[in-house]
């Protein structure tokens, strides 16, 4: 396959930054989108030209290091498959692939395709964790919980924080990350001493990190590689209220 | 936005009932116009009522316009650098065409009020013969008036639309089944306000009320 690449080359976090077009030739089907991009780099790097910095750690798909915004689809065309799973065969020859980082202001870019997103570790440190050290993994009946709760407790805590959702949404709202790392604690019983104060925290991080407001649009689920159900985001919404009634704030434990 | 959106989507379902009394003829539809200014009474002295109800519009209109501004703004914040690639619209066309959509339906508002409240820009214009207004509106020769009303009258479906949804989920509507029945409930409302308000200027263009 011979491709044309215009990808989005910022040199530092001050540079303007701009699209360059690279033609990349030779391209086999059954490589994935960054083996693609290594490639590029490795003739960019023999002409002697500065390589394409992007972000990549476990190429299979759990990790949530690499994000690129593909042709205006965060992790490229196909659904529920990161950036790194996204194969060759998915484009055809000849195409014109349009490569940007994630566009947030609580995302600012580092270089080139790379961006900071120590905004989500804020709204972690926030309240998504439990306090108290629970111990290695409970016998699996010693604690009973509901198969319902377990089964969408178990969807949010696939979500492997790659900023997908935030790239996608049309108000760079960051909601469908904190609502799941949110429902992951709320609906199990060891997230249930600190569920109120961790709504409130968590929402103000997110609120303070600069992210837009949620309008349930609705354009997070799909771009999800990890497929988080957009009631998910319902969930934090009856947390949040259930905990401004209760006159609940973001201290841990109170 | 969502509980001044349900107050307004209230008083949209009280208005399209309201407006579909023009099938029940002339003497009824201006019987019950001129009872809208007088409920409460004796309790109320005169129109007391009327404007107890249209300051409670007026504050849920300027809170919802605030709110939407307040999420217009944070969205612009949020993303300063716009994608070079970019499809507009991914998902609910609903979803992506409120604030614009909320435009259009502030403006054919006062557009509205002027028209069938103050009578400023109606052709009969007189304040004691709702009915004749009504028709003289939606003339076949003002069809100019019919499609405006109409285009406003789907973008308020459209709003409605997600907007219906929307709510439903502030207020914390949280599991997979009841996220299909409120977008199903959300349609199904949007739809049939939009009928509601629309079968009377085409009656009247058909010469069905007349």
């Amino acid at each position: 396959m011979n491709l044309t690449l215009r990808i989005w080359r910022q040199k530092g976090p001050e540079d303007k930054g701009r699209m360059v077009t690279y033609p990349v030739d030779d391209v086999s089907p059954d490589m994935s989108f960054l083996e693609m991009l290594d490639v590029l780099n490795e003739r960019l790097i023999l002409s002697g030209e500065d390589p394409v910095a992007f972000d990549h750690d476990c190429r299979e798909g759990i990790c949530g290091m690499c994000g690129l915004m593909i042709n205006g689809d965060a992790h490229g065309p196909q659904r529920g498959t990161t950036a790194c799973q996204l194969h060759m065969r998915q484009f055809s020859d000849g195409e014109t692939i349009d490569i940007e980082p994630w566009r947030a202001s609580a995302f600012p870019v580092v270089k080139d395709l790379v961006v900071n997103r120590s905004a989500f570790d804020k709204i972690i440190a926030a309240g998504g964790y439990v306090t108290a050290p629970t111990g290695s993994a409970p016998e699996a009946h010693s604690t009973p919980v509901a198969k319902a709760n377990a089964d969408a407790a178990f969807e949010s805590a696939a979500c492997i924080g790659c900023g997908a959702c935030v790239a996608a949404c049309p108000n760079g709202s960051g909601m469908l990350f904190t609502a799941a790392k949110l429902t992951q604690l709320s609906l199990l019983p060891q997230g249930q001493p600190e569920r109120y104060t961790r709504v409130i925290g968590m929402v103000d991080a997110h609120d303070e990190a600069g992210f837009g407001g949620c309008t349930n649009a609705g354009e997070c689920t799909p771009a999800c590689p990890k497929g988080i159900p957009l009631n998910t985001i319902g969930r934090l919404n009856r947390d949040y209220l259930t905990a401004t009634a209760k006159g609940a704030n973001n201290t841990p434990g109170s | 936005m969502a509980v001044t959106g349900i107050l307004l989507a209230l008083f949209l379902i009280a208005h399209m009932l309201g407006n579909l009394k023009v099938f029940t003829g002339e003497t009824s539809f201006d019987h019950y116009a001129h009872w809208l200014r007088d409920i409460g009474k004796p309790l109320l002295p005169g129109v007391w009522f009327l404007w107890i109800l249209r300051t409670v519009l007026v504050v849920a209109v300027v809170a919802h316009i605030v709110a939407a501004t307040v999420l217009a703004r944070r969205a612009r914040a949020a993303r300063p650098v716009k994608y070079a690639h970019r499809k507009k619209v991914n998902g609910s066309y609903a979803a992506r065409t409120m604030r614009w959509g909320g435009v259009i339906i502030l403006l054919f508002v006062i557009y509205h009020l002027l028209d069938l409240t103050t009578g400023t820009l109606n052709p009969v214009g007189d304040a004691s013969k709702p009915y004749g207004n009504v028709v003289a509106d939606f003339a076949p020769e003002r069809w100019y008036v019919t499609l405006f009303y109409t285009l406003a009258i789907l973008a308020v479906g459209f709003h409605l639309r997600h907007g219906a949804f929307s709510a439903f989920r502030s207020l914390g509507q949280q599991t997979p089944r009841g996220e299909r029945r409120a977008r199903t409930a959300a349609l199904i409302f949007a739809v049939l306000l939009c009928a509601g308000y629309l079968v009377v200027p085409f009656a009247v263009l058909t010469g069905l009320v007349s």
